[in-house]
């Protein structure tokens, strides 16, 4: 469900669903780390001391997604897992560099570990362009009936590398889930590993009835984690994330999800149905979910249509990035790399940045549309600080970048023609129109920057009729300014 | 047994029912077309067009002239005019063809730059197969690039269109558009006088290749007064003007620029000249005419169309010759027929009527755009013409608005916006227009081009701002 809602939420281009859906983004736990929001880490570290790593099984759409390849594996071959013991070095290694990466400010390393990341990244780079299209189908039906109900969105690769790095992922991720189950969730994710240590104290439990264990084995063989050790009775509970397959298969019913063995095995506990006994499991963490969501020819002939050159990014010295970011530094440190925010972006205006040293992480260009004044939608729908939320009236203030000139690009210079398309359009007024040579009465008018009026939502930089290269466009700030 | 013969009857029974309810609903739809005739058939009679006489050669012209200006496509439903770059469905163009020729139909206008320059090659293969004595070919000397002002390819383009339109004389040739150009006298003289090629058309028609000369005008009106004062030295054979319930008296006011029709006209009668009537729909807008008026329309006479009345409105004038359509589809023709198999003529009083509906149009304040194409292609790409026609159509839908916070205008907005990247891609909206004017002197209509983009751009823009 969770899934199914999240994956919603990552796939919509409208900007409608992040009304209903965006809190599912931030009870990530990585999101909510990065926020300082913690409200939502408490009761994500109070959820698993109670029921385990119920987490991984319920909220976190990366590991859903990987039960969803394991499960279709099960179908064809049953039994298929065996116990392995638990790769404690790995764990804690890769544990400590995530760590280390997040505190250093390396966030190639966060981004790549994050699984929420990952899952936003495969969505929006392999299934969204499918739901785009299937959308366009429907808006081209909307069109022959004269509805408005659906529009059509371009889909374009907004960049390579990220398109690789999802691919790989979930390749990756698939084969693993494929033949193992849980192998990510088990080694690599650090946000297993410190739920997996929190989930040894946890208050309920898996526990293995040795008196009526008969050592078959068939909870191991079904345990995607990996975890149950049958032969000594035991489940590695750093690894198991309850999510009751073992309960369901075991035919003595000597397996039982409830409070610690040590105090319980006393008393005489009543048999409860295993599937009862998970549904619990379920609706115990659906509400602990719901607890913390708060150029010209000459014309011959009539019509036609002149080529219209693609436009091709400047290359800007100082990367842009959405007002709300405050600072490329805030960005870097607080960004996951989900893609949330490129995948809503209705401005084409947000793409993974190709830098290396903020790879993934978005960065804004104008070449498809600029940032519109009406538009606050990344920041709305941001689950880490990396965009905080700033309402319309903040943003016409928020200087993100200021407007260059580039003289040898602008046609008034090079054609003699009149122009001031900039100008025209800029929303703050921070461009006038001045003689190229103000002694010549006949002198071209180019344009004139005011950078302490620009907010470098780039406009100018979007209707500069200069293809490819604009004659004016926008050089980030490293600081974003209100003025 | 007796259970068979029971269902055979009531099957038959149904049938028979079945059949009478097809048969009702027929009948209608057939009575649109023409009423005299029999009521099982929709289409217009053969042998009933109306013609009006040339005073100078005598010969009969039929009333529908057809226009071949926006020809059908392969694989569109959008003419070869919309569809710039579909290809043209040679197959319709003759089938069409054949069937207006068939109804009386003998006029067709063309000209070399027409569909991207392919209108006269695919006229000329439908004309082709019929004898040269069934039809009457209008083709126009098009040299409004200035690399053509040339005299040597003055001559090469009236030559190139003999062989285009596979013929050896051309029964009605036009000094094509007089009265454009940023300074209308100048240009004319630029492509007509200076380089001899007026002499040269008039050397023409005495050795008989051009049968007929004449000009057509939009524009500059002191082009136009002037070619007629001079018509004792040229003898014009004919005119083509734009001319229709809207433009007759009308025009000046939604464009200052522009002659109202009842002036033009009424020059042509003085001067006993016949007159050729381009535009009598202007480009379908009068046949796409805003709800409220297609109702009064129709409540007037529910089983015509709403086109039909502008071409009853053209052709009640005595000294026009012929009314062209650019008719792409069989449906256009089919109606057009209709109309003038034969024409009924307007009353005074209908003519006060349409009066009255053009006094409420011009209210609406829609752009005076044809979606001619004259102005394209423009060199920053923009599709002009697309977009004052998406602006009109939500005009006249009512969906431009700006009356913010009501239920009613975020549907509007909607309306407006989804439909704005619907017909035009966003690279070519008007926010990409930069005011060069090189549209602005190839327009008919002598409408403001870069002027009305800013301003829909700018109404674009507000609307966008305000979501609510």
């Amino acid at each position: 469900m969770v899934m199914v809602l999240i994956t919603l939420l990552l796939l919509d281009f409208s900007g409608t669903l992040h009304h209903y859906l965006g809190w599912l983004s931030e009870i990530q736990l990585i999101p909510a780390l990065l926020s300082l929001n913690l409200v939502i880490v408490a009761a994500l570290v109070i959820l698993t001391l109670v029921f385990g790593r119920i987490y991984c099984s319920v909220i976190c759409p990366l590991g859903i997604m990987q039960d969803l390849f394991s499960w279709v594996a099960g179908k064809r071959k049953k039994n298929r897992f065996t116990y392995s013991p638990e790769r404690r070095v790995l764990r804690l290694i890769l544990l400590g560099a995530f760590i280390g990466a997040l505190a250093a400010g390396i966030h190639l390393v966060v981004a790549l570990l994050a699984p929420y990341s990952s899952y936003g990244r495969i969505v929006t780079n392999l299934f969204q362009p499918l739901y785009i299209w299937g959308n366009n189908v429907l808006a081209k039906i909307a069109e022959h009936y004269e509805s408005y109900a659906f529009y059509s969105v371009d889909v374009w690769m907004k960049s390579i590398i990220t398109f690789v790095v999802a691919s790989l992922t979930f390749i990756i991720l698939g084969v693993l889930a494929w033949r193992n189950g849980r192998t990510y969730c088990n080694t690599i994710c650090p946000v297993g590993t410190v739920l997996g240590y929190l989930a040894k104290f946890s208050l309920l439990k898996v526990n293995i009835d040795e008196n009526r264990c008969t050592s078959c084995g068939l909870c191991a063989r079904n345990c995607k984690a990996s975890c149950i050790d049958s032969k000594n009775h035991k489940v590695d509970y750093s690894r198991c994330v309850t999510c009751g397959n073992c309960i369901s298969r075991c035919n003595t019913g000597a397996l039982k999800y409830g409070i610690s063995r040590k105090k319980s095995e006393d008393k005489a506990s009543p048999t409860t149905e295993p599937d009862t006994v998970r549904r619990a499991v379920m609706i115990g963490g659906a509400i602990a979910v719901a607890d913390a969501a708060l150029a010209q020819v000459n014309k011959k002939v009539d019509g036609g249509l002149a080529k219209i050159k693609d436009k091709v990014a400047p290359e800007r010295k100082t990367p842009l990035t959405p007002p709300g970011s405050k600072s490329a530094r805030n960005m870097a440190n607080l960004c996951t790399a989900c893609q949330l925010c490129v995948a809503q972006c209705p401005n084409g205006v947000l793409r993974p940045s190709n830098n290396p040293s903020t790879l993934m992480q978005p960065v804004m260009s104008y070449e498809r549309g600029y940032c519109r004044p009406e538009c606050n939608r990344c920041s709305q729908i941001c689950p880490t600080d990396a965009i905080r939320r700033i309402k319309h009236s903040e943003k016409s203030s928020i200087q993100i970048g200021h407007a260059v000139w580039i003289k040898k690009n602008c046609l008034p210079v090079v054609f003699g023609t009149s122009c001031g398309n900039c100008a025209r359009h800029c929303p703050s007024g921070a461009i006038q129109m001045v003689p190229l040579d103000e002694t010549d009465d006949n002198s071209p008018f180019v344009p004139a920057v005011n950078t302490e009026k620009c907010i470098g939502c780039g406009a100018c930089e979007y209707v500069c009729p200069s293809r490819p290269f604009s004659a004016i466009y926008v050089e980030g700030h490293e600081q974003h300014k209100t003025i | 047994m007796t259970e068979d013969t029971h269902n055979d009857i009531s099957r038959r029974a149904f049938l028979k029912s079945l059949g009478a309810g097809v048969a009702a609903a027929t009948v209608p739809l057939v009575a649109g077309c023409d009423q005299t005739e029999s009521e099982a058939s929709t289409e217009p009679a053969v042998g009933k067009m109306t013609y009006r006489k040339n005073p100078k050669t005598g010969e009969m012209v039929s009333l529908l002239g057809y226009g071949m200006m926006r020809l059908p496509t392969k694989d569109s439903n959008a003419s070869a005019r919309e569809d710039g770059d579909a290809e043209i469905d040679q197959d319709m163009v003759n089938r069409q063809v054949d069937y207006a020729i068939e109804h009386g139909v003998n006029y067709f206008d063309t000209s070399p730059a027409y569909c991207k320059g392919r209108s006269e090659h695919c006229t000329g293969i439908a004309l082709s197969r019929h004898k040269r004595e069934e039809f009457f070919i209008a083709t126009k000397l098009s040299n409004f690039s200035p690399d053509t002002w040339s005299h040597e390819a003055g001559v090469e383009m009236f030559q190139n269109s003999l062989r285009e339109l596979q013929v050896d004389y051309i029964d009605y040739m036009l000094l094509h558009g007089i009265g454009m150009g940023d300074d209308g006298m100048a240009t004319y003289r630029s492509r007509y006088v200076d380089n001899g090629i007026l002499d040269y058309l008039l050397e023409q028609r005495e050795k008989g290749t051009i049968r007929n000369l004449g000009f057509s005008y939009h524009g500059d009106i002191a082009v136009f007064d002037y070619l007629l004062s001079k018509h004792d030295q040229y003898h014009w054979d004919f005119v083509q003007i734009e001319l229709n319930y809207l433009d007759w008296q009308h025009a000046k006011e939604i464009n200052e620029r522009n002659t109202n029709a009842e002036y033009l006209y009424g020059e042509l009668v003085k001067r006993n000249i016949p007159a050729v009537i381009m535009e009598p729909l202007l480009g379908g807008r009068l046949s796409n005419l805003p709800d409220p008026l297609v109702k009064r329309l129709k409540s007037r006479d529910n089983e015509h169309s709403v086109a039909s009345w502008a071409f009853r409105y053209a052709g009640t004038f005595p000294n026009v010759l012929t009314v062209l359509s650019g008719m792409t589809f069989m449906e256009h023709l089919k109606d057009n027929l209709c109309t003038y198999c034969p024409l009924v003529p307007l009353s005074d009083e209908e003519m006060h009527f349409l009066e009255g509906i053009a006094t409420d149009l011009v209210s609406y304040d829609t752009i005076p755009c044809n979606d001619c194409k004259y102005c394209m292609p423009c060199p920053y790409g923009i599709d002009i013409p697309a977009i004052f026609v998406h602006f009109n159509k939500c005009l006249s839908e009512g969906n431009v608005s700006q009356n913010y916070g009501s239920d009613e205008y975020r549907r509007q907005r909607r309306a407006f916006l989804v439909g704005y990247d619907r017909s035009v891609p966003r690279l070519r909206q008007a926010d990409h227009c930069i005011g060069c004017g090189h549209c602005e002197p190839h327009c008919p209509q002598r409408i403001r081009i870069p002027q009305e983009l800013f301003r829909i751009s700018q109404y674009v823009e507000d609307i966008k701002q305000h979501k609510h």
